[in-house]
């Protein structure tokens, strides 16, 4: 079987599983089973068919996994989000189109090499840069929970903080190709890139009070660091130099400062600041060993208010550990596992260093931000406000995970080329 | 560069691997904890997901019922109350908003079907399985609409509290409080509830019957005349000189009318006449802790034993500053004034309505209790309650004597007012004087038929300007005429 059969095959197990999904959760909360659930399921089904005949033109050789654990991952999330609320589900459906589309275009403008990326490696960074800044900016900006990670653009609230962290991870590569023999000397002078990422990942938290997002940039640098040096130091140095620089910005922002509070007691104050941490841990705890089932959970109060806030965002793992039961949730957490694993596989097989780079940094920028969110709400972590990568609601999250899968397909292309000729 | 890929591919295994550990932390082992906790709003949804028990009086008339209202394709159960303010304190409320409280609270478990035995668990684990709604069981209590309705039409626009017992079994057949609220209102309208405070100004909610204190001024001297009689200090037949007043720590303490003194009277003369001088005498002589150990006897010094939940019953006893008194400072309590009634003691009228059961019940004090008995939805009985002794309290000779002095307040004292044409009653009068006009709490405890009591009351009416025996004692007399009315056995 070819390796693209082999995805479409997937893809049509995928197809039932969503179409099941969204069956059960219809009969939940409508009590009749109507055909309408089932074509939810087959419209899935029939975008992802479309990805696979785009990769299958553009990307034959590409691993034939990650893209039916992508639509398994969309479609678990955008079952959950309809079974919150339906209207939320058709904007995250229609994200999910707009996200195959910059899928397929990436893959159209990269297909002949995508390696043309890393000649552009500081046009990449700097609009990382500013991409992240771009929510500081005074009339662009919004602040939503206290966070400064939101611009908008017309009606349209875009969170720029994604897309730099694939712009990031292109010029880390691209960068890290270059320098990484003048790095492992480690030569003082040479150090300078280091400090002014540290510096960085320090102002993205001052300036967007953005836990999360500095963890989860700061981190894939020093991964990225690690695999194209091999110098541990440099990861215990940055991990060090990130803690006491939080540590010192701990006193100042008092976001930051609330943040690690509720994570070492949220029961100091179970009805204020601690309230959202608490609830969703209950969430977590009802589902028990085999889950409500698929809308049947309890997320609203008799009168129909929300018990988390931000539950189909931030809070989605919550939600799905009620209704799955810790069989599902296992079961979903183990995609992200293989879906690393496929990652770093096609990392294992690329030939060259920036290559191997850029796959090492989007698989690991993938699952440390899947582990950061969940991390955060079982208490592994202090709880940040960032999205479980395909799952949650937001279109941003959406179209640069898509962008993110596009690249990984790519590499994973010529790297299996490279074998099979 | 794979050396370092393969060790950050076992490192990211290593993040997914303690998300699922950690997951399973909280689905597996934490899990029975947290859903035990108060703040897990999402039990306390599902306990409107419950169809729970009904609440049912003695006769089998309804107190609480549910109405089930579909919302987002849940059926959720909310609490209808048709008997409205008349059952409010005893059976209480169960709501989303202020939790529950009365036997809504102390008896969630029968109602939500969480009395676990092996078979129910299994029964509703199945029921779980099956998506169908989890019945709670029926509970039965003993109250008595018609003498509870009297009860609160005679306290209507006061501020009090009236219990009446069965002084063979404990059973509560009265428990009313005033000013009371209608449980209806307390999910969506609490706000009302709390303008409809009283002249007393303190919440409604509040049951006076079980945890509110109040002086107990003369019925207190019930107390004193056990400890005196049954210690064999004094016998009916002791003489008192009644000078119209006490001397205390060398000071006048007066009698209700000091104007015109009795004289030398007998023992049954000054409880019927409620002679304070003779209750200083008696005092003096006994010393506060052989008072204080007979009403420990009566069950003062702990929560009334009551079906309600601990929140809703009071201890009796000396209280100082809000707080039962220590006992190693009792021996220094006033024991003339303790005597009859001041001194900072305080009690509930659940607690008087005990005493005056166990003289009606030869000195046993019976256990009270609200619950009758539980059955199961489809009707099959769970189980029936037994009456409990809680001690006994007084000899029963010495029990019969003060039963007779008591009847002698009633036929010929301070308590006329509560007698019943061709009923023995027995009874004792309170005014608890708080040197203000018109901010008198006075009583009435009484039991009746003398010769085979089934009913002893307690009420109490708080910022009267009358004495206990104008004002108290002709409730009491209309409570216990409607529960000698009525059959003792419920109708259903």
């Amino acid at each position: 079987m070819s390796l693209r059969t082999r995805e479409l095959t997937s893809l049509l197990v995928v197809g039932t599983l969503v179409g099941f999904g969204f069956a059960s959760v219809y009969i939940a909360k409508q009590e009749v089973i109507n055909s309408a659930s089932l074509s939810y399921g087959l419209f899935f089904l029939g975008l992802y068919i479309v990805a696979h005949a785009i990769a299958r033109i553009t990307v034959p050789d590409a691993d034939p996994y990650l893209l039916p654990m992508a639509g398994l991952l969309t479609g678990i999330g955008l079952t959950e989000i309809y079974r919150l609320d339906e209207n939320d589900a058709f904007k995250q459906g229609l994200w999910i189109v707009i996200g195959l589309s910059a899928f397929a275009a990436t893959l159209f403008l990269l297909r002949e090499d995508f390696r043309r990326l890393e000649s552009y490696k500081y046009l990449f960074g700097l609009s990382a840069i500013a991409l992240l800044l771009l929510p500081a900016a005074p009339v662009l900006g919004k602040t939503v929970n206290g966070a400064r990670l939101w611009v908008h653009i017309g009606s349209i609230q875009v969170q720029p903080g994604e897309l730099a962290k694939i712009c990031l991870i292109i010029f880390l590569a691209g960068y890290l190709r270059e320098k990484r023999e003048v790095l492992a000397q480690f030569r003082l002078k040479d150090l300078g890139p280091l400090f002014a990422i540290w510096g960085c990942a320090m102002l993205v938290l001052v300036v967007t009070n953005d836990l999360g997002g500095a963890l989860l940039y700061f981190g894939i640098f020093l991964a990225m660091l690690y695999v194209a040096t091999a110098q541990v130091w440099f990861v215990l140095a940055g991990a060090l130099l990130f803690v006491g620089g939080a540590a010192g910005l701990y006193t100042v922002i008092p976001r930051v400062q609330e943040r690690v509070e509720i994570w070492l007691d949220p029961w100091s104050d179970p009805f204020g600041r601690g309230y959202q941490a608490i609830q969703s841990l209950y969430s977590i705890a009802n589902g028990g060993f085999g889950g409500t089932g698929l809308g049947q959970g309890t997320y609203t109060d008799a009168d129909g208010h929300r018990l988390i806030p931000s539950l189909n965002t931030d809070f989605i793992y919550s939600a799905l550990a009620q209704e799955l039961g810790l069989v599902g949730i296992c079961g979903f957490l183990l995609v992200y596992m293989l879906f690393a694993a496929r990652g770093f596989r096609i990392a294992l097989l690329a030939q060259d260093g920036f290559s191997k780079l850029l796959a090492v940094g989007l698989t690991f920028a993938f699952t440390l931000q899947a582990f950061l969110i969940i991390g955060g709400i079982i208490r592994l972590v202090p709880l940040t406000g960032i999205t479980l990568p395909l799952v949650s609601y937001g279109g941003s999250s959406i179209v640069a995970n898509f962008v993110l899968l596009a690249l990984l397909l790519l590499v994973s292309n010529r790297a299996n080329e490279g074998i099979r000729r | 560069m794979n050396h370092q890929i393969s060790r950050l591919a076992v490192a990211s295994l290593v993040l997914v691997i303690s998300l699922i550990v950690g997951t399973t932390y909280w689905q597996a082992w934490a899990a029975p904890d947290l859903a035990d906790r108060r703040d897990n709003s999402i039990k306390v949804v599902a306990q409107f997901t419950i169809k729970r028990g009904e609440i049912l009086a003695a006769d089998g008339s309804l107190l609480a019922r549910n109405r089930p209202r579909r919302i987002s394709g849940k059926t959720f159960y909310f609490r209808r109350y048709p008997q409205r303010e008349r059952f409010a304190h005893a059976v209480g409320y169960s709501t989303q908003a202020r939790s529950r409280s009365g036997l809504e609270q102390s008896r969630n478990d029968f109602l939500t079907g969480a009395n676990a035995n092996l078979s129910t668990l299994l029964d509703n684990t199945l029921d779980r399985l099956r998506g169908a709604t989890i019945e709670g069981n029926d509970v039965i209590t003993t109250l008595r609409p018609t003498p509870q309705r009297v009860a609160n039409r005679a306290l209507a626009g006061q501020c009090g509290a009236a219990v009446a017992l069965e002084p063979k079994t404990g059973k509560v057949l009265v428990m009313a409080s005033s000013p009371n609220y209608d449980p209806n209102l307390v999910e969506r309208n609490f706000s009302r509830i709390q303008r409809g405070a009283g002249p007393c100004g303190v919440a409604p909610l509040l049951n006076r019957a079980s945890s509110g204190l109040f002086a107990p001024g003369s019925i207190f001297k019930v107390v004193t005349a056990s400890a005196a009689l049954d210690t064999g200090t004094y016998t009916p037949n002791s003489t008192f000189v009644d000078p119209g007043y006490c001397i205390e720590y060398g000071q006048r303490v007066n009698n209700y009318d000091t104007s015109t003194p009795f004289g030398t009277v007998n023992f049954t003369q000054a409880l019927v006449n409620s002679i304070n001088s003779s209750f200083c005498e008696m005092g003096k002589k006994l010393g506060p802790a052989k008072i204080l150990d007979y009403a420990r006897r009566y069950g003062f010094y702990e929560d009334p034993p009551v079906d309600l939940p601990s929140g809703e019953r009071a201890p009796s006893g000396l209280y100082k500053d809000g707080k039962l008194l220590r006992r190693s400072q009792e021996a220094r309590a006033d024991p003339g004034r303790l005597a009859f009634g001041q001194e900072r003691m305080l009690v509930t009228p659940l607690q008087m309505a005990m005493v005056a059961g166990a003289i009606a019940n030869d000195g046993v004090v019976m256990k009270p209790y609200l619950t009758d008995r539980v059955r199961k939805p489809e009707g099959t009985q769970l189980l029936k309650m037994k009456p409990d002794e809680l001690r006994r309290a007084v000899k029963t000779e010495t029990a019969q004597q003060i039963a007779s002095m008591m009847e002698g307040v009633v036929s010929g004292g301070t308590g006329t007012a509560a007698q019943i044409s061709g009923v023995r009653v027995a009874g004792k009068t309170g005014t608890a004087e708080t040197g203000r006009q018109g901010r008198n709490t006075t009583w009435f405890i009484s039991f009746a038929p003398v010769d085979d009591p089934r009913v002893a009351v307690a009420v109490v009416l708080q910022n009267q300007s009358g004495t206990g025996g104008s004002t108290a004692a002709p409730i009491a007399k209309q409570i216990m005429e409607a529960i000698l009315r009525s059959p003792s056995k419920g109708s259903r």
